[in-house]
């Protein structure tokens, strides 16, 4: 029921002045509202009639509305002291009075509270309202936030685009200051050019403007003491379509002989430099087939080609490789070798390297040490070896060179040929003086005679003795 | 070494014959030759003008001298100093003139490249070759003497004649592939003629004796090109120096770049050896000829001495100016050994006038300004 159909039902039983409280205490502030006892009969309802008090109950009744008016906390409307059945009228007016104060107290507390209900309604519906509006706020806020990150994103890779467009920019600008550059320079160059030729055709305007003022016309003229003669001597021929003809043959014949040097030196280059794969291949062939039994595991499937190969190669060595095939085939063979040889080396690394990663001691010498001693003492062998060989060639000469009578005995006392000389030319100086000797002896002896003959005469007998002496010791 | 008396030149004219007996030296208008290994005067000749150009005949008996101004050029022989010869040009003028091969022709090329005028002296014959081209290099003769290589101009097209130095017979006339040719150069063997052209554009032809094009090279466009071209001594390689300081070498089988070297200006390089030369004369800075070669020798009474830098080396460079034509950039002189082994390169604006292999191939001789400089290579070495 309205406020104002309920402010009506009580005008009809109260008097104006409380009419005015109900409506003025509308609107005040609702006291704590105070429990109604469920037995309460609801007020605004139109009774005329109560049935609750009749003839019979009034006692009951009596004390019935005491208590209910006590434990309202009002004061009671009939004591029992009284003792007469008539009620105080003015404590029931008074308590009337109290009760429409109440109940207008409850009436306002009732609307106060409707209105709170209505206000919080309104706020929960608000609040609804509200949160719907957050979610659709915050559904707005996810799109922006990806809008944003797209931006961002967007942003980014133009940033990206403008810094690669700069760098652009500074190549194409310093490629246009480099050209900027070379034309400057070429202008300068044409410039140049231009005052140059300028120069040269005022100079010659003047030339010619002097010759044509100039009468007497200078001619050229040579004035030789006597001719004089060719530097080879020979004498010089007329031009004829013959000494023209000789002319470009010679020119041929130069440019054929060049062209000759030129291919024949390209064809020893060629033999050499096919020489020289020829011996790599063997090498890298040999190589391979030394170390062929020490790898035990390693697979050569086409063992059997190399060597039909090498076969096949040896055979073709003599005939001398000038044809396209030989040539393919030599290259493509050592192409293979040479694979072969990298894959095998290039294992033996990693086995190295594994064998020196597993073997870290300090007895085991390096392999670099290694090599150099090797390299060491083969160097130390080399000549050693080649003294042996020259020896042994000297010796086999010796033994197996066949040479005629005449050599061998000019070489049988080859030893001591100086000696000998020397002692045959001794010996020649002294026969020599032996023969000196002689003939002195000679001499004396033929003087001694004559002298003896002459002293015959004289008898001397120690010159004769002397003479005897000399005769008896001529040999 | 030793240093003989100074005596007096001008214009450079100083030459030693070509069977090296004798030495000719100009003093404006006298001309004197001595006696190489005695310095005593010889032959005293007496030109009608200050001579301008001088040359020996290849078999040493004549001496041409000629006389730009004048438009004359006078031969002297050595054998008859009574003989004398005079050629004059008339009003056509005089800008260049040289003996032919053989010691008996002279081709003088008139002012304003009209014409080359070959005379003999021998018949007193002229022949005129027409539009010879202006350039750095225009003509060359092979190095038998055989054949010579001119370069024309006609109707702003390039065309290199052939002529048989015998009887001057046009051998073959071709057009030349090139923009602006700038010089032309027989290999020594004389079958193939190279061709390159102004620094403009960089390209290098080939073309055997008979004038087919056996070849073209471009090594980048647009840049100045070529700078400096020689042949090696035994016609296998062409170097090609240009002027982005880099030195590239063709093949003579391909024509192809086998290799280039470059001029860097800071030398990191640990096979290089960088003597510097330091001098003790005034405290005015060190006077460097910064090498890629080594030692050296003092001169006078100037005490220097080479000291080894330590790498890398920076060497000194000058920036020319870009704004002036034929900057002083690049690769200016090449001069390989004469075994064909090493290469001597001159790099940027130092200088250094010519560089000269001794005939053996194991020193190097380079000229400058005011320098000479004489370096032994130890053969042993790695070359650079």
């Amino acid at each position: 029921m309205s406020k104002t159909s309920y402010c009506a039902y009580l005008t009809g039983f109260i008097s104006p002045e409380v009419k005015d409280t109900c409506s003025s205490s509308v609107e005040c502030r609702s006291p704590p509202l105070i429990q109604f006892s469920q037995s309460s009969v609801p007020l605004h309802r139109n009774y005329i009639l109560s049935t609750f008090c009749t003839e019979h109950n009034v006692q009951e009744c009596l004390s019935h509305i005491n208590q209910e008016v006590s434990s309202l906390g009002l004061p009671p409307v009939w004591t029992e002291s009284s003792g007469s059945s008539e009620m105080n009228v003015m404590a029931v007016l008074n308590c009337m009075y109290d009760l429409i104060q109440l109940h207008h107290r409850g009436l306002r507390t009732l609307e106060n509270m409707e209105v709170e209900q209505l206000k919080s309604s309104s706020n929960v519906d608000h609040l609804h309202c509200l949160s719907l509006l957050k979610l659709i706020l915050n559904e707005q806020l996810e799109l922006s936030k990806r809008g944003n990150t797209g931006l961002l994103e967007r942003e980014r890779q133009l940033h990206l685009k403008v810094k690669s467009l700069q760098n652009c920019l500074k190549n194409e600008k310093d490629e246009v200051q480099k050209l900027q550059n070379i034309i400057a320079s070429r202008a300068s160059q044409y410039n140049h050019e231009m005052k140059r030729k300028e120069r040269e055709f005022t100079k010659l305007k003047e030339r010619l403007n002097q010759l044509l003022v100039d009468k007497k016309e200078k001619k050229q003229a040579i004035d030789v003491l006597n001719n004089i003669g060719r530097a080879d001597g020979k004498r010089s021929l007329w031009k004829t379509q013959k000494t023209e003809a000789k002319h470009e043959g010679e020119m041929y014949k130069t440019l054929l002989s060049d062209y000759d040097t030129r291919q024949r030196e390209m064809l020893l280059e060629n033999a050499e430099l096919k020489k020289v794969l020829q011996q790599i291949k063997k090498e890298m062939v040999s190589i391979l087939s030394l170390r062929k039994p020490i790898r035990k595991d390693d697979k050569h499937p086409d063992a059997g080609i190399q060597d039909e190969e090498q076969v096949f190669d040896s055979s073709k060595e003599s005939v001398g490789l000038f044809s396209v095939h030989a040539r393919e085939k030599l290259t493509n063979s050592i192409r293979l070798q040479w694979r072969r040889l990298k894959s095998h080396v290039e294992r033996l690394d990693s086995q190295g390297s594994l064998y020196m990663g597993e073997n870290k001691t300090d007895d085991a010498i390096s392999r670099e040490t290694h090599e150099e001693e090797m390299d060491r003492l083969k160097l130390e062998i080399q000549p050693c070896k080649d003294f042996i060989q020259t020896q042994q060639q000297l010796l086999q000469q010796q033994l197996s060179s066949p040479c005629d009578e005449e050599t061998t005995s000019l070489l049988s006392n080859c030893y001591m040929l100086q000696e000998r000389e020397r002692f045959r030319e001794e010996w020649k100086t002294l026969e020599k003086q032996r023969n000196l000797f002689e003939r002195e002896r000679r001499n004396c002896t033929e003087a001694a005679i004559s002298i003896n003959s002459r002293h015959a005469s004289h008898s001397l007998p120690c010159a004769r003795k002397k003479v005897c002496c000399l005769y008896l010791h001529k040999p | 070494m030793n240093f003989s008396e100074v005596f007096k030149q001008s214009n450079q004219l100083c030459k030693v014959s070509p069977d090296g007996k004798y030495l000719a030296t100009c003093v404006q208008y006298r001309l004197v030759v001595r006696d190489v290994s005695t310095l005593q005067i010889l032959q005293l000749y007496t030109c009608l003008d200050q001579i301008s150009h001088m040359d020996w005949s290849s078999d040493s008996l004549f001496i041409l001298c000629a006389m730009y101004k004048r438009g004359l050029v006078q031969v002297w022989s050595l054998e008859q100093p009574d003989w004398h010869c005079k050629i004059d040009e008339g009003s056509i003028g005089l800008v260049s003139s040289r003996w032919s091969p053989d010691g008996r022709h002279i081709l003088n090329t008139t002012e304003f490249h009209l014409r080359v005028t070959v005379w003999s002296l021998c018949t007193k014959a002229v022949s005129y070759i027409k539009y010879p081209k202006a350039c750095q290099k225009g003509i060359d003769f092979s190095r038998d003497g055989c054949y010579m290589a001119l370069a024309e101009r006609r109707d702003c097209k390039d065309y290199v004649s052939v002529f048989v130095c015998d009887d001057w017979h046009l051998l073959r006339h071709f057009e030349t592939e090139t923009q602006d040719l700038a010089g032309l150069e027989w290999s020594p063997n004389g079958c193939v003629l190279a061709v390159w052209d102004s620094c403009l554009e960089y390209k290098v032809l080939l073309y055997s004796l008979d004038g087919r094009l056996l070849s073209a090279y471009s090594a980048y466009e647009w840049s100045l090109g070529v700078k400096s071209v020689t042949w090696s001594p035994n016609s296998q390689f062409l170097a090609i120096g240009s002027y982005d300081e880099k030195v590239r070498i063709l093949n003579h089988i391909t024509w192809k770049k086998i290799t280039q070297f470059e001029h860097p200006s800071s030398i990191n390089n640990t096979k290089a050896v960088v003597y510097k030369e330091v001098e003790k004369r005034t405290a005015v800075g060190s006077d460097d000829l910064s090498l890629h070669i080594t030692i050296g020798t003092a001169l006078y009474n100037t005490r220097s001495k080479y000291e080894i830098c330590p790498s890398p080396v920076q060497i000194p460079v000058v920036k020319p100016d870009p704004d002036r034509a034929n900057p002083k950039i690049g690769v200016s002189s090449l001069a390989f050994s004469s075994d064909s082994r090493y290469l001597a390169t001159k790099n940027g604006g130092f200088q250094v006038q010519s560089l000269n292999w001794h005939r053996s191939g194991d020193s190097l001789m380079l000229l400058g300004k005011e320098q000479l400089c004489l370096c032994y290579m130890d053969t042993d070495q790695e070359d650079k």
